[in-house]
């Protein structure tokens, strides 16, 4: 079986950070890298599909759209296991927004024709919850968004899910592969490399590609974008906590007499 | 392409909130936007909501019957494409819900549309803008849509009011051909949050995060909320690293709380979080990062180390 992983490096801000002048963006200098919390399960599942299929020619497949930020997490993958990564990158796709992203992946996902497609459910950064349920609309994939169980039966292709809803509740439903599924935090317990590992995960398949290995114009991939960002800026938390200042001692007794006081009320 | 069409959003035979949040949404814009404020459901059951769905402004509500007894994805997928393309709407408003996220993108995807998610404000100038979280709510974004006639936005459920006052919108079956579109096979719901404790019902909770750092730490919570007279309670990551149980979880996922305090310790206030606690009457918030989204809801915070504060609570409560 093979299983087509899309994964993404997400940026986290410093405490401290500065917004770009002449843009929109934050300094770079401020930024933190590291791959999707979400992607981590995702990649631990198809790991373990991967590994109970038990055949020759399965395989798990990473891949990204992002620029060099992304090598290190596109290694760290390979290192827990992956067999191979592809990185789509091209000055083209800087900025690309959700739609963007999600109609080159297509381009990718297409090529590789996986008997399964696991996005995270979101990423951590840009919070949009869509590059998976949009790449299964540009290839016409079933999907389903928000999995915390995946059952898969081999003989049938079927996948036997849990979709996670609202206020605890879950659905339970059935679908056919070839399909996509995005998985959310808590399926499983993602697996750490092992020093070893991290070294002859250099050794792995490691491709890097443009928008022209994938036959996509990029007119195609600005066409698909949705959204434009014109302005970034630290929110107004309007009038915003009290905070409370001083030594733990004096903040504890603060919060006791906050406590005490509103629940005797 | 003009006016507004927003998609209600129903569940196991309930209207949920976030519809009549959206109408107000749809309001705020309806006049610079022009044109005429449509609601449409989609259902099995779709013409039972239609009633509540005729609140003020709303110039008419669409009923298409789907051939499915609960929400799939695949058919509302097909079926609000066909609305967008029969109605030609400049807005489309669903809500940021776990439904959503199922369908929208696709449909946004197939047909081109300008698209923004989580959107926490809208406003008009010569087409809609949209405000939303950047980095984890730590940044705003302020999103166009260039060369888009139509918009599909997800509004962040709880930002906009429940729209009220019931109007005089008439109601018109549409029919879309949704036979063949499903492609999942529904088995069964489970509830799965019921456990021994209802947090709902606490007047006092102590929440604990991700700052806990190991589950070795939680019976030292457990301790501090007994002392304290609260309801321990706790963030998403705890339940997912298989330390407490779901029964315990705040959040979107989890339980909607409203208790007298909520005394929040190393939370750093995802979204999701917040959904489930922001209506609490007291938040008091205790975390290392004072930028913190946490902060933005509570009405006391601290910047400080949770494991100091606690044995400071635990020192002066004897």
């Amino acid at each position: 079986m093979k299983i087509v992983v899309a994964v993404k490096q997400v940026a986290a801000l410093d405490e401290e950070f500065e917004l770009i002048e002449d843009g929109v963006g934050v300094d770079a200098d401020y930024l933190e890298w590291d791959v999707n919390e979400w992607d981590t399960f995702s990649l631990e599942a198809a790991l373990q599909l991967r590994d109970d299929a038990g055949g020759e020619g399965d395989e798990v497949v990473v891949v990204t759209v992002g620029d060099e930020e992304a090598e290190e997490g596109l290694l760290s993958c390979l290192a827990k296991g992956a067999d191979r990564a592809v990185r789509v990158w091209d000055e083209e796709l800087e900025g690309a927004d959700v739609l963007a992203v999600a109609r080159t992946l297509a381009a990718l996902v297409q090529r590789e024709a996986p008997d399964l497609v696991l996005c995270g459910v979101q990423s951590s950064d840009a919070v949009n919850g869509a590059t998976g349920t949009a790449l299964a609309g540009y290839l016409d994939l079933p999907r389903v968004a928000v999995v915390t169980q995946l059952d898969w039966d081999a003989a049938s292709g079927t996948a036997t899910v849990h979709r996670e809803l609202e206020g605890g509740v879950i659905e339970v439903l059935r679908i056919q592969a070839p399909a996509l599924l995005t998985i959310q935090t808590g399926i499983n317990e993602p697996r750490y490399a092992t020093l070893r590992a991290i070294k002859q995960a250099r050794e792995k398949p490691l491709k890097v590609i443009g928008l022209d290995d994938l036959g996509l114009d990029p007119a195609v991939v600005q066409a698909a974008a949705g959204s434009r960002t014109v302005a970034l800026a630290t929110p107004d938390r309007g009038a915003g906590a009290e905070m409370l200042n001083g030594s733990p001692a004096a903040v504890a007794a603060r919060i006791v007499e906050i406590v005490n006081e509103r629940m005797s009320g | 392409m003009s006016g507004i069409l927003v998609l209600a959003e129903t569940r196991r035979g309930e209207l949920r909130d976030v519809s009549l949040e959206l109408v107000s949404a749809a309001r705020e814009v309806k006049e610079s936007a022009g044109g005429r404020l449509t609601v449409a459901v989609i259902g099995a059951d779709a013409e039972v909501f239609a009633g509540d769905l005729a609140a003020e402004d709303v110039d008419e509500v669409l009923t298409v019957s789907a051939p499915t007894e609960q929400f799939e994805a695949h058919v509302w997928q097909r079926a609000l494409g066909a609305l967008i393309e029969s109605e030609q709407p400049a807005l489309v408003l669903l809500g940021h819900t776990i439904d959503s996220i199922g369908f929208a993108p696709a449909v946004a995807a197939r047909a081109g549309l300008g698209f923004g998610t989580d959107v926490t404000a809208i406003s008009w100038a010569d087409g809609p803008r949209a405000r939303r979280g950047a980095y984890g709510d730590k940044l705003v974004a302020e999103l166009e849509f260039p060369g888009k006639e139509c918009t599909l936005l997800t509004v962040r459920p709880g930002i906009f009011p429940v729209a009220a006052g019931s109007g005089s919108a008439p109601r018109r079956p549409m029919l879309v051909d949704l036979d063949g579109a499903a492609r999942t096979e529904h088995v069964e719901y489970l509830d799965v949050a019921a456990g021994d404790v209802d947090i709902t019902k606490a007047e006092f909770l102590l929440s604990i995060g991700r700052g806990v750092e190991d589950k070795d730490n939680i019976p030292r919570f457990e301790e501090l909320a007994e002392k304290f007279g609260a309801t321990l309670s706790v963030s998403r990551p705890l339940v997912d690293a298989g330390w407490m149980p779901s029964a315990r979880q705040v959040g979107q996922s989890g339980k909607t709380v409203k208790p007298r305090v909520y005394l929040a310790l190393g939370i750093s206030g995802a979204v999701q979080h917040l959904a489930g606690m922001r209506t609490a009457d007291t938040i008091i918030a205790v975390n290392t990062d004072p930028e913190a989204p946490i902060f933005g809801v509570a009405h006391y915070g601290a910047v400080a180390d949770l494991f100091e504060v606690a044995d400071e609570l635990e020192q002066a409560l004897g």
